[in-house]
């Protein structure tokens, strides 16, 4: 066996073998120096390849530009269910909570008050619902060809964020209608939404490589998204929860997404220190999701 | 072939079936562990379940090794399928785009060769209609011309040449030994053993998830076929001492023609194809029952189809030189490699003289040209045969 040669460009040797290949010297006379491709079973339990995520970067873009793209080119009324989506429920919610059930939202119009919360909302819920099951959608690239499967659920998210754009702009049109200036605090949005996405990706990397073995999961989702809107103050605010109740509530990082948009948009009160429990729950969501992905991902071509 | 080297190297455990008991156990690679050099073109060779899809999922980082290690030294594609994630929705232009990236293309890398795939794969008026409206042929043909523009160092090819016209086919080939020649390495997976020969220098044989056989292309696919022949469309054998057979009637030669006649392992699923057995009989006064049998790449007998020609059937035969031929029709067989097995019988008292099991091969290539029992279908066609049968339709218009 000879792969101590200076051309050697691929070679399967076993653990133990004393004649591995120092990289650099068997690349020395190549232009771009780079380090093997080592195949072998994963030892330990994290094993994050980063250089491999960076590698695939523009596979990334092209997966979120696939969604949006195919998701308009689809439907009859394309872009527009960015739009009429939200708007009819809004309506239904206006109806029901605003008029019907009269929640007090301190003044503002129930609209207003309840858009600045659907949009991050639906954000979250329509992005976790698409990463849930893009794993077991791709079944047929992640069976044929390797990159990083994390792509996958990430672009699924990341694709949401189109759309959310498109309906931000109801928004701004509904606060022309009601004359409702907005404050400098706006620019903070991105930092709420980008909470929004830590959330929707965490939640999304656990969802898909759960689904990828359970199947359930696709039944279990949709549910999980309605037990979750009723414990986000979508179609009530906030202070509806009191005392150390706040405290568990805040573990729901949405309930500080949905505070900080009303709080950037409307001058409501600024989300406190509460947030910070959000965002210690966002990481450990993302983290944790992140680990079970990677644990389970080398699985995926074969299970899928 | 001084550098095989068989160790306990590289493994994989067949998927899923190992979660219970350990006896079920199934190592679909073991102890497989070779070197490839800068610039080598690689053909891997074997039956079906021999272990070469896993080798090449493994390479590709698609499935993760139980044991073993693997070190590969470039930026690595693979190639398992021909068109992996094209969206019917998009359109050439966008499928080029998500495919090469899909692939392991950088933009620039398909922007720079954007011309010469849309070029290559003949589709330059349907560029921006979305696939879906696209035939099957122009589907498949765009598909591998993204595929052929890749710029790896190291290209790993499962057998994506099987469908397409002869000519496109023929195209690809030659684009395939460009890459090689250009200082790429590839590993190439194939049943044709005539792509094997024609484009690798170096072929390794897969056997139950171990190497048999590593070293020049000629010699391990002789080794696969039997013995060392030239062509696996026709086998010759020379002697009487080497030539299976009894003291009735030996095997002498056995071969695949195409419609022209002419010796050739592949052959085009539209066309007959006629095999050809030459046999010599040395003990006179016997009735026989020339026969052939062919089996598919997954071990399954097609059919077995016995000489009943009239002139000979009852008829015992003198000593002599004999060629038996039979055309098996067009449209019928059902696309892959095909193994003939060459047999011979006595009918009364009935004593085999010989049966010699693959003894020829060949290999049935479809047509994505819409004549032939695949239609207008560019996917997987289940079957051991695919014949081109006649359908009729009744239609009652609704009240």
């Amino acid at each position: 066996m000879n792969v101590t040669d200076d051309v050697s460009t691929m070679a399967i040797l076993e653990p133990s073998s004393t004649s591995a290949v120092n990289p650099s010297t068997a690349h020395s006379s190549a232009e771009d120096v780079q380090a093997p491709t080592i195949i072998e079973p994963r030892k330990g339990w994290w094993h994050f390849n980063w250089r491999d995520l960076w590698a695939y970067r523009e596979l990334l873009f092209f997966l979120v530009w696939r969604d949006v793209k195919v998701r308009y080119k689809q439907t009859l009324l394309g872009a527009s269910w960015a739009i009429i989506q939200p708007t009819l429920q809004l309506v239904v919610f206006t109806i029901i909570f605003g008029r019907l059930a009269g929640v007090n939202t301190n003044g503002i119009p129930y609209p207003l008050f309840n858009l600045a919360g659907l949009l991050p909302w639906q954000f979250f819920a329509n992005t976790v619902g698409q990463a849930a099951n893009s794993l077991v959608g791709s079944a047929s690239i992640v069976r044929k060809v390797y990159f990083p499967r994390l792509a996958i659920p990430t672009a699924s998210v990341l694709a949401g964020v189109v759309d959310f754009g498109l309906s931000f702009l109801i928004l701004l049109a509904l606060m022309v209608w009601y004359r409702w200036p907005p404050t400098p605090a706006m620019f903070l949005l991105p930092l709420f939404l980008l909470l929004a996405m830590f959330t929707a990706m965490g939640v999304g990397f656990w969802l898909s490589a759960i689904n990828a073995r359970y199947r359930d999961v696709r039944h279990a989702t949709p549910f999980l998204i309605q037990l979750w809107l009723f414990a986000t103050p979508v179609v009530y605010p906030s202070n509806l929860v009191e005392g150390y109740w706040q405290f568990l509530y805040a573990l729901n990082p949405m309930v500080s997404v949905v505070e900080g948009f009303r709080w950037a948009l409307l001058g409501t009160q600024p989300p406190g220190l509460l947030m910070l429990i959000s965002v210690m729950m966002a990481v450990t969501i993302f983290s944790s999701g992140l680990f079970y992905f990677q644990a389970v991902e080398r699985k995926f071509a074969d299970i899928i | 072939m001084g550098y095989v080297t068989l160790r306990d190297a590289i493994a994989e455990r067949l998927r899923g079936r190992t979660q219970k008991a350990t006896t079920t156990e199934l190592w679909a690679l073991n102890g497989v562990s070779f070197d490839v050099q800068q610039g080598e073109v690689v053909g891997i060779i074997g039956r079906n379940g021999a272990g070469k899809s896993t080798l090449l999922k493994v390479l590709s980082r698609i499935t993760e090794p139980t044991r073993g290690r693997a070190e590969l030294y470039g930026r690595v594609a693979s190639l398992l399928e021909v068109g992996t994630g094209f969206h019917p929705e998009l359109t050439g232009r966008e499928n080029i785009y998500l495919n090469g990236a899909i692939l392991g293309m950088r933009k620039r890398e398909i922007d720079r060769n954007f011309d010469a795939i849309v070029q290559f794969a003949e589709v330059e008026k349907f560029i921006d209609t979305p696939v879906k409206f696209y035939s099957s042929g122009m589907y498949v043909r765009l598909a591998f011309a993204v595929a052929a523009h890749l710029e790896p160092e190291i290209l790993i090819v499962d057998e994506v040449l099987a469908v397409g016209d002869a000519r496109f086919q023929k195209k690809c080939l030659n684009k395939m030994q460009d890459v090689g020649q250009q200082g790429r390495t590839v590993l190439f997976v194939s049943h044709s053993m005539q792509s094997i020969l024609r484009m690798c220098q170096r072929a390794i044989l897969l056997n139950q998830g171990q190497v048999v056989a590593d070293g020049p292309a000629q010699q391990v696919v002789g080794v696969y076929l039997g013995k060392g022949t030239h062509s696996i469309a026709e086998r010759v054998w020379p002697d009487r001492a080497s030539a299976p057979g009894k003291e009735i009637a030996h095997l002498r030669a056995v071969r695949v023609r195409d419609v022209d006649g002419d010796v050739s392992d592949t052959i085009d699923i539209r066309t007959p194809v006629t095999l050809e057995m030459e046999f010599v009989v040395t003990t006179g006064g016997y009735v026989l029952m020339p026969h052939f049998r062919l089996y598919n790449e997954d071990n399954i007998a097609v059919f077995t189809t016995l000489d009943l020609d009239p002139e000979w059937r009852r008829r015992p035969r003198l000593p002599g030189r004999y060629v038996s031929r039979v055309t098996i029709p067009g449209n019928f067989l059902a696309e892959g490699s095909l193994y003939v097995e060459a047999a011979l019988t006595t009918l009364d008292p009935p004593i085999g003289q010989f049966a010699e099991r693959d003894a020829v091969a060949f290999q049935v290539i479809d047509s994505l040209e819409g004549d032939s029992a695949r239609g207008d279908w560019a996917g997987n066609l289940s079957g051991v045969v695919r014949p081109l049968l006649p359908w009729t339709t009744i239609y009652e218009p609704s009240a």
